[in-house]
């Protein structure tokens, strides 16, 4: 069902083209890529703001304040003061910093982040970068950021940058293993690495109701919060947020940065996670796709957004919540929880397919990934850790 | 020299150069290993050129020879670092003029 | 032997990079030199046609050899530049070697078209690495764990 509501974007971007008719193809395939790209920038710059008030909002509701509520309605025009806050303050660069490279590095962060955005679809025919290895390229420019960390950790020439751009290093290389293992049942099942396929192959409904979404399997449930675990290290989030740990490191790699370069840190930080929310909801959640039959009359980009704004709520939600974990229990969950379980998220995914995808495939499926989580659970002693704890206090 | 693929050739083989520069003329077992991993690179850039402009491209062969050799560069460069780590670790230097023990 | 103006864009930053890399005295410019000479090899593979290799050559040079460089930089010194360690005798030896290259390519009569072929899509390169190719593939798999094994024991910490 392709309704006017549906495809306004699409169309939109066809009547701003049809103004270029006549001229030569490669005007036209510049200016469509330009169109995307500024819809895509418009989009998430904006949601980026958004996130950044709702962000404090709904942290100060979890410990009981009541965050900006100052600037504008509600504080919502909080962000733009932030702006102009950010935008008028001193760029420091220290005096032994290697000036070259500290100041490419935000701009090395925050690039990759944007290409990332490029290849999610965002509804029926609004995938702004349409490429055969979608997936593939969102990991291969997601791998850039380490090396903008790095650079960010090293031209401050800071001990607290360096520390923090190790440990930034050390867990994203980790967790990089998990995320790709991940994704890796999404891509077998449907046997394409692109996004736009992937979505296409969780269309349809059980008897009206149930979607065939991914994360409705018990082996795509358990990859989903693998990967949803993973992408909270990869975007620094708490309680990952270890490179930055202000408590023990100032602010990690970023510490030398001031005024709109820790702006645009903070950006690519936001769109990092956004790109990675994406991508969790167009590999699991069914992308675009209306969660029921009779739902589908409502746009699917609106869907999109719903979903994104689903996890981005959860991102805040577990920010609010956790505590910060250690370094080494970071990366011990890595190796010996995480890639086992993305593993046994593999086989499973095999054995369901081979059962023709129907109920005894299902059943399969958890009967693995069950055996397998019990199976850790009991070799890494997380029984004993999940117990009532006892406190020992010093003599 | 005709046409695009003598043009890659050319890219490729002052890239191929370049490496066997940094390998040659630095004292720095690190730097000796970026030229190897130029050098390499610039093979596959071969490969790729001669796959697309081969008699039979719908094979792959050199595509898919150029992607083995790239999880060998990667396997090589992880045991080549962890190599020069080892012998820092015992000589605090990775000049590989000063490794010299053996040396009568 | 007109190449096009993102033919000449994409080797320009390719051989900038390379040479930077070459020749810059500090350990950690030149790997991030290397990093942009990675960059433009995979533009040049998306030019080309093979947007897969293009793709994984970010992925495998990027996010895994460039970033295991600038580690054992990080592990090894304090980031110190060195000065005046060119090994000239190497510089002519490179210098030697291209020209001798150069000389043979110009001397060689190549096709000038490409041959018409169907889009390299991931799909065929899956289907070839595991019909034609599944042996290469899993030995290239035994040598990847060889490698990651040995790579592990050499860097272990010895009992003393």
């Amino acid at each position: 069902m392709i309704t006017t509501a549906d495809q306004i974007f699409v169309l939109a971007k066809h009547a701003a083209l049809s103004l270029l008719h006549g001229a030569p193809f490669w005007v036209v395939e510049t200016a469509s890529c330009l169109i995307n790209l500024c819809a895509v920038l418009a989009v998430f710059l904006t949601l980026f703001a958004l996130i950044s008030v709702l962000e404090r909002k709904i942290l100060a509701r979890i410990q009981n304040r009541y965050g900006p509520n100052r600037v504008g309605p509600c504080g919502l025009f909080q962000p733009v003061a932030d702006g102009i806050k950010m935008l008028t303050k001193e760029d420091i660069v220290p005096r032994d910093a290697d000036k070259v490279i500290h100041f490419l590095a935000p701009v090395a962060m925050v690039a990759p982040a944007i290409l990332a955005l490029g290849v999610i679809p965002y509804g029926r025919n609004m995938t702004p970068f349409s490429i055969d290895g979608g997936v593939l390229f969102f990991f291969a420019v997601g791998s850039a950021t380490e090396l903008a960390v790095f650079m960010a950790g090293w031209s401050s020439n800071n001990k607290y940058s360096m520390l923090g751009a190790m440990r930034a290093i050390a867990q994203m290389v980790s967790y990089e293993l998990p995320l790709i293992l991940t994704v890796l049942p999404v891509v077998m099942i449907t046997g394409s690495l692109s996004p736009d396929r992937i979505v296409d192959a969780q269309a349809g409904y059980l008897l009206g109701a149930i979607p065939h979404w991914f994360v409705l399997t018990p082996w795509g449930a358990a990859a989903f919060l693998l990967f949803f675990t993973a992408s909270l290290v990869e975007s620094n989030r708490t309680p990952f947020d270890l490179p930055e740990g202000e408590s023990e490191l100032v602010a990690g790699h970023m510490t030398e940065y001031s005024g709109f370069k820790y702006a645009t840190f903070f950006m690519a930080e936001y769109f990092g996670m956004f790109a990675v929310s994406g991508l969790a909801v167009t590999l699991f959640l069914g992308g675009w796709r209306a969660p029921m039959a009779f739902l589908t009359f409502i746009p699917s980009w609106i869907w999109f957004f719903l979903k994104l704004a689903t996890l981005l709520f959860t991102f805040i939600w577990i920010r609010g919540t956790l505590p910060r974990v250690r370094i080494d229990q970071v990366m011990r969950l890595a190796w010996i929880f995480m890639l086992p379980m993305a593993f046994a998220c593999i086989i499973a995914a095999a054995v369901w397919h081979y059962y023709q995808r129907g109920a005894i495939g299902w059943m399969a499926a958890l009967l693995i990934v069950g055996a397998v989580y019990a199976g850790l659970s009991q070799i890494l002693e997380t029984r004993r850790k999940l117990s009532v704890r006892t406190y020992r206090f010093a003599e | 020299m005709n046409g695009t693929l003598a043009a890659v050739l050319a890219v490729s083989m002052v890239l191929f150069s370049l490496g066997l520069l940094a390998a040659l003329s630095r004292r720095d077992a690190i730097f000796m290993l970026i030229g190897i991993e130029m050098m390499l690179a610039a093979g596959n850039l071969n490969l790729v050129a001669f796959w697309r402009y081969g008699p039979q491209p719908e094979l792959l062969t050199g595509a898919m020879m150029a992607l083995f050799a790239m999880a060998i560069a990667a396997g090589e460069t992880a045991v080549g670092l962890a190599l020069v780590l080892a012998v820092y670790r015992h000589r605090r230097t990775t000049q590989v003029e000063k490794l010299n023990t053996l040396k009568g | 032997m007109n190449p096009g103006i993102p033919f000449i864009l994409i080797a320009a930053l390719t051989l900038s990079g390379a040479l930077a890399a070459a020749i810059l005295p500090n350990l950690v410019h030149a790997a991030l030199s290397l990093v942009l000479a990675f960059v433009g090899l995979a533009a040049f593979y998306f030019l080309l046609g093979a947007e897969f290799i293009g793709l994984v050559q970010v992925i495998v040079y990027i996010g895994a050899v460039a970033v295991l460089i600038v580690f054992t930089i990080l592990l090894t010194r304090p980031a110190v530049a060195q000065r005046g360690d060119l090994n000239w005798g190497g510089v002519l030896v490179a210098i030697a070697v291209m020209s001798g290259l150069l000389w043979a390519l110009a001397r060689t009569a190549l096709p000038a078209n490409a041959t018409a072929a169907a889009p390299m899509t991931v799909m065929r390169v899956g289907q070839t690495l595991m019909g034609d190719y599944v042996w290469p593939l899993q030995t290239v798999g035994i040598v990847l764990t060889a490698a990651l094994i040995g790579a592990v024991v050499l860097v272990m910490e010895e009992d003393r």
